[in-house]
């Protein structure tokens, strides 16, 4: 075996064994670091395989969470029927972005600035829309957490725990054959220059189509997950464009483009937010707003220095 | 409804939309020139709202007549913002750009949050209330003047790029950057000249905006899309463009807001600013590229 694939296996043994290790809270955030990991993976196949940047991925999740939260929350159908929903729901939505932006000859910030008035223009129709609730928000019925109920996906922590672990670790397998294969190679092609892959007579319209309907099942998935995990949703809180740039920061700081960029980066930025919060109440500077800041001073720094992300650096490091 | 109610609203939103579009003026001329879209222009915008309420709550300075100073100072933070950190970024990949302007403005609005705290604060000058009736139509004074003061810095603007010499090479650098270069011009600083502008630009347009509304943090970043939305609408790049763009989201969402409800004014916004990228992604004014 490689030194990769050790290097993964011993990782792999360390996060099915991490929930006997840690307590509920550390619990929670290694959930937390699983769902930016995944979410992140999922925003890494359309800008960092075929080059196209959506700002407005918060809109992916927000459909799906609102989809499968209304079924439950009307009907009382669990989320395995939901995430089915919520996936043929935000492909459907994705199919449309993609195909108006490609077909209209979109690109660049253009394309960025389209999929941001997206979300917002979804945000504001979700703030009027009575049958979720509207601006006051949907709330699903917290059930027991000491007993496992898969059927609605209701259960401790450590169910959320495995179930985020699955996806994180199905996404990144997703993605690794995704890069090996026909459309991987393809979609390099389109975003290293999109010209010349039409040139070479790949029907560049297609494939973006399909890396943008790949991204938004996947984050819908996400979003199912996030309607059954904190069980309240508010379309100004899971639409708003700080959630889209939640999920881009992993990949962008842990290296737009590579398969374990997204997980590093979620790892990374979860651990320093979180550290930055307990330091400064040990000093006591429990000041609304200067934790934002020194999150934005690291993001500055990572940005500034390592412009393609830490892992390449330290993949080199590392001669992984 | 009376008709003059729906006329009063048209007006007051034609004027609001003024100062918008002296906002988005900013972020259009310095993507028309520097090529980078800047996430952080509400946030500037807020700054320079900021300026004016202290100017104006300790030293009972009006916001209009401190226009000048206050779009001194974010000239110089807009430069210096260019020169020490966006400069290096200019050749980076779209999203690295994104990334910069992103933790710019997550430090200035939390910076802002520090300092001045969750509430709404705005200034009361002595013609907050009044107005003026033009025949059955009644326009506010604040309303009136802000419109005209950013009017005049647009007007003042467009000559600057016209006639002077420093205006002339922005916009060489703007048409033909190898060229400019070529001919010796230096561009490094007058992207950094650009930027600053652009600040200054939001920098007036924020004076003028903190007497029709008060000012919070979290305004930065809707500001930060409204600027995104008038410019994409009126056309990148274009000047012109960027006051149309701005008189029609005004225009529209006050009639929106009259119409439909308040809150749902800027799914308008959004849904002109999705038809407009759909039909003519050049914008109203833009010139093909």
């Amino acid at each position: 075996m490689s030194r990769a694939s050790v290097s993964l296996a011993i990782l792999a043994a360390i996060l099915v064994a991490l929930p006997f290790l840690l307590g509920n809270y550390a619990l929670s955030v290694a959930t937390l670091i699983l769902y930016f990991a995944y979410t992140g993976q999922a925003w890494n196949v359309m800008m960092g395989f075929a080059g196209q940047l959506s700002l407005g991925h918060a809109v992916y999740v927000g459909v799906g969470a609102y989809a499968a939260g209304s079924l439950f929350f009307h009907y009382g159908i669990g989320p395995w029927a939901g995430v089915l929903l919520a996936m043929a729901l935000c492909v459907a939505l994705g199919l449309i972005i993609g195909f108006l932006a490609f077909r209209f000859r979109i690109s660049g910030v253009y394309f960025a600035l389209l999929t941001i008035a997206f979300a917002e223009f979804t945000r504001i129709g979700f703030d009027h829309l009575d049958w979720t609730g509207g601006p006051g928000g949907m709330f699903l019925r917290v059930a027991q957490r000491d007993t496992w109920d898969l059927a609605n996906f209701r259960g401790p922590p450590l169910m959320y725990y495995y179930a985020m672990l699955a996806l994180a670790a199905g996404a990144f397998a997703l993605c690794a054959w995704l890069l090996r294969s026909r459309a991987g190679y393809y979609w390099q092609a389109i975003r290293e220059d999109e010209e010349a892959a039409q040139a070479l007579g790949i029907n560049t319209f297609r494939w973006k189509l399909l890396a943008v309907a790949i991204s938004a099942a996947m984050t819908a998935v996400a979003g199912v997950f996030f309607a059954f995990y904190y069980n309240n949703l508010f379309p100004e809180q899971i639409f708003h464009i700080s959630r889209s740039i939640e999920i881009i920061l992993g990949p962008v700081i842990g290296g737009v483009g590579t398969l374990f960029g997204p997980v590093l980066g979620a790892t990374v930025l979860t651990l320093l937010s979180d550290g930055i919060t307990e330091a400064l109440a040990a000093v006591g500077w429990e000041i609304p707003g200067i934790k934002q800041v020194f999150y934005g001073v690291v993001l500055l720094a990572v940005v500034m220095f390592l412009p393609n992300g830490i892992w390449p650096a330290l993949a080199r490091r590392l001669r992984l | 409804m009376p008709a003059e109610i729906y006329l009063n609203v048209a007006v007051s939103g034609l004027l609001t939309g003024l100062v918008y579009g002296l906002m988005a003026l900013g972020l259009s001329v310095i993507f028309g020139v520097v090529r980078v879209v800047n996430f952080a222009h509400g946030e500037m915008m807020t700054i320079a709202m900021y300026l004016a309420v202290v100017l104006f709550s300790h030293y009972r300075l009006d916001p209009l007549v401190m226009m000048v100073p206050i779009a001194g100072v974010l000239f110089a933070l807009g430069y210096v913002m260019q020169r020490g950190l966006i400069n290096p970024f200019i050749n980076r990949p779209e999203h690295s750009q994104f990334m910069l302007l992103v933790a710019l403005a997550l430090i200035l609005v939390n910076g802002l949050l520090i300092v001045f705290g969750p509430d709404a604060q705005g200034v009361q000058t002595s013609y907050s209330f009044a107005s003026f009736a033009v025949g059955r139509l009644i326009v506010d004074a604040n309303k009136i003047y802000a419109a005209l003061a950013a009017l005049a810095v647009a007007a003042a603007l467009f000559a600057f790029f016209r006639y002077t010499l420093a205006g002339k090479a922005i916009r060489a650098c703007a048409d033909n950057y190898a060229g400019a270069l070529v001919v010796g011009l230096d561009v490094k600083r007058l992207y950094a000249l650009t930027f600053g502008i652009g600040a200054a630009c939001v920098g007036a347009a924020g004076c003028m905006m903190v007497l029709l509304v008060d000012v919070t943090p979290p305004l930065g970043p809707a500001y930060t899309l409204l600027a995104f939305v008038i410019v994409i609408v009126g056309g990148l790049g274009s000047m012109g463009g960027a006051l149309l763009g701005g008189v029609l989201i005004g225009v529209s969402e006050a009639l929106a807001g009259l119409f439909i409800a308040p809150s749902a004014k800027s799914m308008f916004s959004f849904g002109l600013l999705i038809l407009i990228l759909l039909l003519r992604p050049q914008g109203l004014l833009g010139r093909r590229t």
